[in-house]
């Protein structure tokens, strides 16, 4: 009798225990302040790439500005072009606003998708997205950081497509993960992340 | 003036009722059992080597069909693809033997599902453009369509007003 008592305590402390747990890491994960728009995971880091002017260009080069991340490639029929012309309308929209942010379209198709088709292919969208490739290395590195899945399925004529994680990476200024602008999100959602990221008013 | 303004609305009604009739009837191409309406395509960015084709397919018949390929001149491949997002992951798979339309379905082909895939595109597709191609069917055969081409980041054909 007195046994059960006791592992019923035992059994209700663990319980508290956990619950008590389970809602510290619900309030930092999900009720955090967004005022300063704090990192909330391991997301990014450093990488070593070429921009699509030949540069070579390390994560340095884009700190001190927030940065919008997005991993795609050009021969991407759908998810790519309407992502990029999604950000391109957001940059025009914000116009000189958005010159205080930088916008990487970083290829996780590095073999057909060398500097110079990168810089062809976005000469059809707003002009501040820097086109990112680099050897096979670096961008599986680069992914690996930004937590992207990226993989060949091959065709059957040979060739091949790719799968890829399709959500853009909200970086802050110091180069930490804040946010993520998901697949087909409602322009209004993206537009007040960027106006909180560049700390505009929701206009 | 109230009834002028009346006049002139119903009159602009029924040319945009009549226009969208002549535009239903001229994106609609039949062959045998199949019907297919509305195709259209997007605008490619520059370099671009791929693109989607859209449309629905119907079948009026009593058996069921595939749509097993076909033809874009501006392409040199066409496949049918299925897109689906798993997650936060794009994935795309190429439809294994041919796309089947069961009796009395309507397939729609859309950005986000089964769609057409132009593949090495010789020259990038201009929003405006009409396209000339070709699709081919198990049963029904070959069949003429033409794709209107809508901007860069359409979601469906637009009602033409002209």
């Amino acid at each position: 009798m007195r046994n059960i008592s006791r592992n019923a305590v035992w059994i209700g402390a663990t319980l508290v225990a956990l619950i008590l747990a389970g809602a510290i890491l619900f309030g930092r994960v999900y009720l955090r302040d967004d005022g300063g728009l704090p990192s909330v995971a391991q997301i990014g880091g450093p990488f070593s790439l070429v921009d699509h002017h030949g540069k070579p260009v390390t994560d340095r080069d884009y700190l001190g500005k927030p940065t919008l991340v997005f991993f795609g490639f050009t021969n991407c029929p759908n998810v790519c072009p309407s992502t990029l012309l999604e950000l391109t309308n957001q940059l025009e929209e914000l116009g000189s606003d958005a010159d205080r942010l930088n916008v990487l379209f970083i290829t996780v198709d590095p073999e057909r998708d060398t500097p110079q088709q990168l810089a062809l292919y976005l000469s059809s969208f707003d002009s501040r997205i820097t086109g990112l490739s680099g050897t096979p290395e670096n961008i599986l590195a680069v992914e690996k950081a930004y937590h992207i899945f990226a993989r060949k399925v091959p065709l059957e004529d040979g060739g091949y497509t790719m799968d890829h994680t399709a959500t853009v990476a909200v970086m802050n200024s110091r180069g930490q993960y804040v946010d993520a602008i998901h697949y087909q999100a409602p322009s209004k959602i993206t537009r007040a992340k960027l106006n909180r990221l560049l700390g505009l008013g929701n206009s | 003036m109230y009834n002028t303004s009346r006049l002139h609305r119903l009159a602009m009604s029924a040319a945009i009722l009549l226009n969208m009739s002549v535009v239903a009837v001229a994106q609609q191409f039949k062959a045998n059992s199949i019907v297919i309406e509305r195709p259209w395509t997007r605008a490619t960015p520059a370099g671009a080597k791929v693109a989607g084709g859209y449309m629905t397919i119907t079948n009026t018949g009593s058996e069921p069909d595939r749509l097993i390929g076909g033809v874009l001149p501006q392409a040199g491949r066409f496949e049918v693809h299925q897109m689906k997002m798993n997650g936060n992951v794009m994935q795309m798979r190429e439809v294994q033997g041919g796309l089947e339309i069961k009796p009395g379905q309507k397939v729609e082909l859309n950005p986000g599902g089964s769609h057409l895939m132009f593949m090495q595109l010789r020259e990038p597709l201009k929003q405006g453009e009409t396209l000339k191609g070709q699709l081919r069917f198990e049963k029904a055969g070959s069949v003429d369509i033409e794709y209107s081409v809508e901007g860069l980041g359409a979601q469906g054909p637009q009602q033409h007003d002209h």
